[in-house]
């Protein structure tokens, strides 16, 4: 029995940070296995699943663009709360943005479409209840009528991505003939390993006629 | 209050008249221009905060309606009403263990500021409970049609230093838009907001604001800006009843008949409308402006 889906996403825009260059966000060419995760994720998760994505299927040739904003530099801290929680006032919890204001520059993805193909897989968490068709079923039944948790975004979320299932027995969307042949997108993250004080993984991604085959996490390098 | 049950989608349509929407930092704060087609651009963060400045005004010292990304101009609105704690004991002292502390802290943040409740934030960092995700979501906001972007130059009958009395006066340079209708679309999830206690007065609130956020806003630059169409359609379904860009479809924004080559300079050149046929069931749609 597989427990395969295939979900059609698109948008506008997509930033897939580098995490090499994250201060001033360059995307990486292609969505990562961890924003696709995230967004079956926003679709259906239960603790006692785990997404595992198979492979990604490009639709759109890789565009970019430039977008500046005024982001701000730094984070509450957790005392300034806490503070506040005891004298039982807000006054002082407060973030005057244009003191700490940054300008930085994002470059992200114009107009992307992606196939994600995966499956899951049961955690330590699962019990009796949890069987391979429930949560088959609910996850396409809830991208069937566009249901979701939170809208799933493409990188960050003021890129919602749309998102349609496609049926076992629906064709593929077609790719964009820019993609033919075969590329080297170098390393790309591949996922963070949480269980291990969020060490991030990487694997080097190779895209054939638009299909990109993500190997298992373990195999992905640390 | 109770936290809101329904899955939202809204579409915002606002205009521009002989203004600036949205200075773009890159390109010496001309409006915002897609490269590619050359539709005008406001990002989602710039009408974020147009919707924090409003409730800022609205609910100045209301308990519970505080803003914590605050612009400098909103600092002298001291909140000087006496603060009503809302019945959370802080137990920093008994030791609680790092994570359930952390909840805490956010739960407190989540109920004493509107736009933490609503937008999310990032917030102490050592605990990963510490980020908050908003039930409320927006995307970038687009233009109808592309726009045209004009510098207007402008003179200063006065000088900043003295040394500099002796030159004529000085020039400066605005960019306007000669008119613009921007669309922008926007996610409410009610599964988030149950997370952050988004309630239904909140939501209430959010409307208000998205209406009435241009009329608080008036400054040299944006010239004459006003929403102009807030379309809401409500899920029955928390989770929702059909996808998002389905709904999105329904709402067409047109040139009106014969008009499709000339330049759109008012809002009566545009004709908008909502295609309520065969409407998914459970979903319904709320014209609010």
């Amino acid at each position: 029995m597989t427990f395969g889906v295939r979900l059609h996403i698109w948008g506008e825009r997509a930033c897939f940070t580098r995490p090499e260059m994250k201060v001033e966000r360059v995307s990486y060419d292609v969505i990562t296995p961890s924003a696709a995760r995230g967004i079956l994720e926003a679709i259906h998760w239960k603790p006692a699943i785990r997404w595992c994505v198979d492979r990604i299927h490009v639709l759109k040739p890789i565009r970019f663009e430039s977008i500046r904003r005024n982001e701000v530099g730094h984070k509450l801290p957790a005392s300034t709360v806490s503070k506040a929680m005891k004298a039982g006032r807000v006054d002082d919890v407060a973030y005057y943005v244009d003191q700490g204001r940054q300008q930085r520059a994002a470059t992200v993805l114009r107009d992307v479409g992606y196939v994600i193909e995966a499956h899951f897989e049961f955690t330590s968490r699962a019990d009796d209840s949890d069987t391979p068709g429930k949560h088959l079923d609910i996850f396409n039944r809830r991208a069937r009528q566009g249901q979701c948790f939170h809208m799933p975004c493409l990188g960050t979320r003021e890129f919602p991505a749309s998102f349609a299932l496609i049926e076992s027995d629906e064709a593929m969307p077609s790719v964009d003939e820019q993609l033919a042949g075969e590329r080297d997108l170098g390393f790309m993250l591949h996922d963070i390993d949480f269980a291990n004080g969020k060490t991030p993984r990487f694997f080097r991604a190779g895209m054939r006629d638009g299909v990109i085959e993500v190997p298992p996490f373990a195999e992905a390098l640390a | 209050m109770s936290v809101i049950a329904n899955r939202y989608e809204f579409v915002l349509l606002f205009d521009v008249t002989n203004g600036n929407p949205n200075g773009d930092p890159d390109a010496g704060n001309l409006p915002r221009l897609d490269p590619e087609t050359n539709q005008g651009l406001v990002t989602d963060v710039c009408l974020k905060r147009k919707i924090r400045n409003y409730v800022a005004l609205e609910q100045e010292g209301n308990a519970g309606y505080a803003i914590y990304m605050q612009e400098k101009s909103v600092l002298n609105n001291q909140h000087k009403k006496a603060y009503e704690a809302l019945g959370i004991e802080p137990e920093a002292k008994k030791l609680p263990k790092d994570q359930a502390k952390a909840r805490e802290l956010t739960a407190w943040m989540c109920a004493n500021f509107f736009d933490v409740r609503t937008f999310g934030a990032v917030m102490t960092t050592e605990v990963n409970s510490g980020q908050v995700r908003g039930p409320v979501q927006m995307a970038f906001a687009t233009s109808i049609d592309p726009v045209v972007p004009m510098e207007v130059s402008i003179t200063r009958m006065a000088v900043t230093n003295e040394k500099d009395l002796e030159k004529e006066r000085t020039m400066g340079r605005k960019h306007i838009i000669p008119y613009g209708l921007y669309r922008v679309h926007g996610y409410i999830s009610a599964k988030l907001g149950e997370r952050t206690g988004f309630t239904e007065d909140d939501l209430e609130l959010l409307w208000r604001a998205l209406i009435n956020m241009f009329e608080h806003d008036r400054s040299a630059s944006r010239g004459e800006m006003s929403a102009r169409k807030l379309i809401v359609f409500k899920h029955e379904n928390p989770m929702g009843n059909a996808p998002a860009h389905t709904l999105f479809d329904r709402v067409q924004v047109k040139r009106v008949e014969g008009e499709t080559d000339t330049p759109a300079r008012y809002y009566s050149n545009y004709a908008v409308t909502v295609d309520r046929d065969e409407l998914p069931s459970g979903i319904t749609i709320d014209v609010r402006l």
